[in-house]
């Protein structure tokens, strides 16, 4: 069994087979690998007994279970309307120079993916972003850097 | 009795049943509302909105497809408000629509192009969404296509392949202007596990799901002066073609097709129904010797029920979805592959031409049969057995290219050999069909005497329900069968997928037990197929059922083994049923395939 | 300049340090189920998550269904552009939410709770996780059979839609049902089933300690008691408040704005962009209107000042439905690609200012055959936008 098979399986067995238990289960592999691959979907298929198009249909509308490639952190920029009042582009365009890389790209390492994501719920301390599931507000050019780099440098 | 609801449309009072939706209430009173998203056969979705209608103190419009009747509700259908709205969501669906009407595949069959001509879409204010959609077409699979760009999202596609079928190919995925019908990660139908019943095309209102067409190629043979054209009918096809062709549902035009064939072009004309007939010889047999190596030898590796193989859809459903199940699967192939194998082997010594030089086509009610000519095990004969299969609709273009008068045609006989079908081989046409055909002969091998129903009419194996049973005690046994001689042997009859998902997981339980089961991939069996004509409702499939049952009324011989050219095929070729040379060609072997 | 500063009046219930759950819930099951219903009519609590239905009718007609199983949902989806509070509530005063679903549960005859909430706020489960044991083990102290459990989102605004949430809850895509039926009567799992906001069930929690009657003290008819704002966009002081319904945009300008308020957006990128000659005639609270035009809201209050195109901010709000949109129905999926495509296109002259005259119509459409709210709604910032904006759309 290898590393996938296994986490399918053990969130199987810990949420059940039943339908509800899909989202939760999706949730599972994102938390350890990122993003849902073609691989991983049919294994939920097949372990939930549910069609495979179906899983990968659920997991399409949500914009926090990515069937993209990802990094090991993900950036959400939250773009809508007071983060963008508060200057998002510039924050996006610190990442994008920081990283050497586009919105909706993946860094070589597969370390970092920037994307852009729909109102974080934090329009008062503007702008707002995602690393996974933390929330770094108030940022600015420097600010987001410095995060950025805390998360390069860790390993 | 259930309560019944007063209501009023557009002033005039009506009294449905309670739980009935404003759209059924209306159909009552003969008022037409529109509709895209609805459809008989499946579960209410309400998306596409076309069908709103006023409802007296409803500050918004409702779905009449999906709003409850209320007692006292008082609706208008036709207001300003109403024509106004239905104009704008027409509007939108095709600002995401491919509008290439001319070169669309269902140009005139189209239930958007109908209703846009309906309501006068002939200014088109809003901005054209196509080019900046990355829509795309899988022309990948031998038997379907799907055209994203010609979708409207109204998902009766998925619905019916959920629903209907309980295969779940296509799903949708993504949402907002992302949204679409796809297949896990966008793959082609041809990689999933689909099964090519075709069930989607009859349900999709647009040209997003057509089956692959080969009228083309088929044209192409008929033009070669070199090749030796050879053309079968399957059953179902003498009671759609009409239909297609305008003359209403359960029509029945078995002579005149024949006679459109001849005209068409093609060398020969013969039936897919002498070959039901060898089915049966051949299935029968094979179920008779599972029978005595369960009853006599006590062999507990034998497999059953034996489950039949006609339906291609079904075939390749089994192989994905219990492949544990594959040696149940009888070892017979299709009537359409059996004939395709005697076709370029029988038919070609019997006639004098060589088998390189004869082109096998193939008309039937289903997009399945299209995928399985092209299976890599239907080379028996030395050759493709079979090579273009062409839907009922291909056959009804094909006849109005050639400016063929269809209703004014005379009628004409199949050609021979392997023209000749019993009654038996056309109810293979229907849902319940096989198994009548294949009691029909069985017993009578068996007791020596006709089945116990009067004029063969085994009534309990027909209808549209879902899972029908059937059980037949056998007493009175010639010899050579003694050892069933008190056996009941059970049966059941399944038509459309999910039933046969309920069906096999009952097998699956050990909640039910059969000696036999019958499996058609399509509601209604054939007659309901993915080739057939289109709109489809049970209404429709009725009174093509009528048809297949009235047709075999007629037929002077009724049953398979009384069929002459099936005599004579095994005096001069293949000795009896299972024989050496029956194994090689009209008997196959299955995959086992993805489950997911 | 200087200016003297009106300001509202500053209300402290929702965020008031209380730790008396045990005593509320105690007081709750000591009365009747209709004593308590009727004391939760009377308040006039209306839901806080923006639709506004009457609370207490909400439990009275899930109490009467027979079913043996219900079920009580918190709606933690806090999607709305604007709108930040329930994660404010929901770190703060957590054990007040949940009270008022162990209340609810008992009434209508639940056994099962669920927080369904926003995956943007996954930080929050930890603490949550902690309130949540401890409340479990007060409501086993009282004998009460309630679980409540946590049940994450995955990034779609359109969840926060109830027949949508029901959906996803049920491992499938948050695609909003018909309705009727509603879910009072078929809700999650086909069950009867109370989906409040979170704030709704936290305000439940203030009438069952002070009574109806000091509730409804608060605002104005038909807009009763306090609402929680969250404050953003160009004000000196963004955050949360607590503030009286039935205020008009006028005071809420003068207290939150910058001296140089253009315009302020009520109720999100679905509610209305109310100008600056409007701010007199416009009340914040329900229907049922006073003078001039009353325009709910979940609470989300954004300013803009004259810095801002509106434009952009147009723009902005049908980037969001376009994407957020469910896709399933026409109006609403077409309509906002129609509409975004549409403003850019009058924006850059490839089609006349009079095509917005055609958008409006559009949104018309949209308003009245939409499956939900959301499509139903986007008419409204847009019509508010373009109508009173309209040079600004075109130049």
């Amino acid at each position: 069994m290898d590393f996938q098979e296994k986490l399918v399986h053990d969130l199987v067995a810990k949420h059940g087979t039943d339908r509800e238990s899909l989202l939760p289960i999706l949730q599972g592999v994102i938390d350890q690998e990122r993003y849902l691959s073609e691989e991983a979907i049919l294994k939920i298929a097949k372990e939930m007994s549910i069609p495979a198009a179906d899983v990968y249909g659920t997991a399409t509308f949500y914009s926090f279970l990515d069937t993209d490639l990802r990094g090991k952190y993900v950036i959400r920029v939250c773009k809508t309307i007071t983060c963008a009042m508060k200057g998002k582009n510039q924050i996006i365009q610190a990442i994008e120079n920081f990283l050497k890389i586009k919105v909706g790209e993946t860094t070589v390492d597969k370390k970092f993916t920037i994307l852009q994501t729909n109102c974080l719920g934090w329009c008062h301390k503007a702008p707002a972003m995602l690393v996974n599931d933390d929330v770094y507000t108030e940022l600015t050019e420097e600010s987001v850097v410095d995060i950025l780099r805390e998360y390069r440098e860790e390993n | 009795m259930s309560n019944m609801v007063n209501l009023t449309i557009n002033g005039i009072a009506v009294s449905v049943e309670e739980g009935k939706t404003i759209l059924e209430a209306a159909e009552k009173l003969h008022i037409k509302i529109p509709t895209l998203c609805y459809h008989k056969d499946l579960c209410v979705a309400g998306n596409c909105r076309v069908c709103v209608v006023e409802q007296v103190g409803n500050n918004k419009l409702v779905a009449s497809c999906a709003m409850p009747v209320s007692e006292g509700m008082e609706i208008n259908t036709n207001t300003l408000k109403v024509r106004n709205c239905r104009k704008h969501i027409i509007e939108l669906l095709l600002t995401e629509h491919n509008e290439e009407c001319t070169k669309c595949y269902r140009n005139g069959h189209c239930e958007l192009q109908e209703l846009s001509a309906e309501y006068q879409i002939t200014n088109q204010d809003f901005i054209d969404l196509v080019p900046d959609k990355n829509y795309t077409v899988d022309r990948i699979s031998p038997a379907l296509e799907k055209d994203d760009s010609k979708c409207i999202r109204c998902q009766r596609c998925v619905r019916t392949c959920a629903e209907i079928q309980s295969v779940g190919a296509i799903a949708v995925a993504h949402k907002g202007s992302e949204m679409k019908i796809s297949t896990v990660f966008d793959r082609a139908l041809d990689e999933v596990v689909c099964t090519n019943c075709g069930q989607c095309i009859v349900h999709c209102p647009t040209g997003a799901l057509t089956e692959k067409s080969y009228v083309e190629k088929v044209w192409d043979a008929i033009a070669d002066p070199d090749t030796h054209v050879v053309v079968q009918t399957a059953p179902a096809v003498r009671i759609g073609l009409g239909e297609e062709l305008g003359l209403g549902a359960g029509t029945r035009v078995t002579g005149k097709m024949v006679s459109a064939l001849r005209r068409l072009g093609f060398d020969s004309v013969l039936d897919t129904d002498f070959t039901a007939d060898l089915t049966i010889m051949e299935e029968g047999t094979e179920l008779l010797t599972r029978l005595k190596r369960a009853l006599v030898e006590d062999d507990p590796d034998v497999a059953l029920p034996m489950a039949t193989s006609c339906s291609p859809g079904w075939v390749k459903y089994i192989e994905h979805k219990y492949p544990e199940y594959l040696p149940n699967l009888s070892t017979c192939k299709s009537p359409q592959q059996m004939f395709g194998a005697l076709a370029k082997t029988y038919y070609a010594k019997n006639i004098g031409v060589e088998p390189q030089n004869i082109i096998s086509v193939s008309i039937m009610p289903c997009t399945a049969k299209k995928y399985e000519a092209n299976r890599p095990e239907m080379k028996d004969s030395g050759y493709k057995d079979v090579d273009y299969v062409l839907t009922t609709r291909e056959l009804a273009v094909m006849i109005r290219q050639a400016g063929i008068e269809f209703e004014k045609l005379s009628d004409e006989n199949y050609d021979s050999i392997m023209g000749t079908g019993s009654g038996a081989g056309i109810i293979f046409g229907a849902t319940g069909g096989v198994m009548e055909a294949a009691l029909r002969t069985a017993y009578e091998i068996i007791t020596g005497r006709e089945v116990p129903f009067e004029n063969l009419e085994i009534l309990p194996v027909r209808g549209l329900e879902g899972v029908k049973e059937a059980s037949i005690k056998i007493e009175g046994t010639v010899a050579d069968w003694n050892f069933l001689e008190g056996v009941e042997l059970k049966c059941a009859i399944t038509n459309g997928l999910e039933n046969a998902h309920r069906l096999m997981d009952d097998i699956k339980n050990g909640e039910r037990f059969y000696h036999f089961v019958e499996i058609m991939a399509c509601p209604g069996g054939c007659l309901g197929g993915g080739g057939q004509p289109y709109p489809v409702d049970d209404e429709v499939r009725m009174k093509r059922m009528e048809a297949i049952y009235a047709e075999d009324c007629e037929l002077p011989i009724r049953k398979s083994h009384e069929n002459p050219e099936i005599v004579q095929i095994y005096k001069d070729f293949l000795e009896e049923p299972l024989s050496h040379k029956s194994h090689k060609l009209l008997h196959t072997s299955y995959v086992k395939r993805e489950q997911y | 300049m200087t200016t003297t500063k009106k300001h509202l009046h500053r209300i402290d219930l929702i965020f008031k340090n209380e730790q008396d759950c045990k005593e509320i819930l105690r007081n709750a099951l000591a009365r009747s189920n209709q004593e308590v219903i009727n004391e939760m009519v009377n308040s006039g609590l209306k839901g806080r998550g923006g639709a506004g239905f009457p609370t207490g009718l909400k439990w009275k007609l899930t109490a009467e269904q027979k079913d043996k199983e219900k079920y009580v949902i918190c709606n933690a989806d806090e999607g709305e552009p604007g709108t930040f509070k329930d994660r404010e509530i929901l770190t703060r005063v957590p054990h007040k939410v949940l009270s008022g679903m162990a209340v609810c549960a008992q009434i209508i005859g639940s056994k099962k709770g669920y927080i369904y909430l926003r995956g943007e706020y996954r930080f929050l489960v930890p603490n949550l996780k902690k309130e949540l044991r401890k409340f479990h083990d007060i409501l086993d102290e009282l004998g009460l059979d309630f679980r409540v459990e946590i049940f994450m989102g995955s990034g779609a605004y359109i969840c926060g839609e109830e027949s949508a949430l029901f959906e996803s809850m049920e491992g499938k895509r948050g695609e909003p049902r018909n309705k009727p039926p509603f879910p009072t009567e078929i809700g999650y799992m086909n069950k009867p089933t109370v989906i409040n906001n979170v704030e709704t069930l936290a305000h439940s929690y203030t009438i069952l300690k002070y009574g109806a009657k000091k509730f409804r003290e608060l605002g104005v008819k038909d807009s009763r008691g306090s609402k929680v704002f969250s404050v953003s966009g160009d004000t000196p002081i963004p955050g949360i408040y607590e503030l009286e319904l039935g205020m008009t945009v006028q005071d809420f300008v003068d207290d939150f704005g910058d001296g140089d308020t253009k315009a302020v957006q009520v109720g999100g990128a679905s509610g209305f962009l109310v100008p600056r000659k409007r701010f007199g005639k416009t009340t914040i609270g329900y229907q049922g209107k006073l003078t001039g035009i009353s325009l709910p809201t979940g609470g989300s209050m954004m300013i803009f000042n004259s810095s801002r195109s509106m434009y952009n901010v147009l723009n902005n709000y049908l980037d969001f439905f376009e994407e957020e949109s469910c896709g399933q129905c026409t109006p609403c999926r077409v309509g906002c690609q129609q509409l975004l495509k549409g403003i850019k296109a009058v924006k850059r002259g490839e089609k006349p200012a009079s095509y917005l005259d055609h958008l409006l119509k559009l949104t018309d459409t949209m308003k009245l055959t939409a499956k939900c709210g959301l499509g139903q709604s986007v008419a409204n910032s847009f019509s508010s936008i373009v109508e009173n904006f309209r040079e600004e759309m075109i130049y």
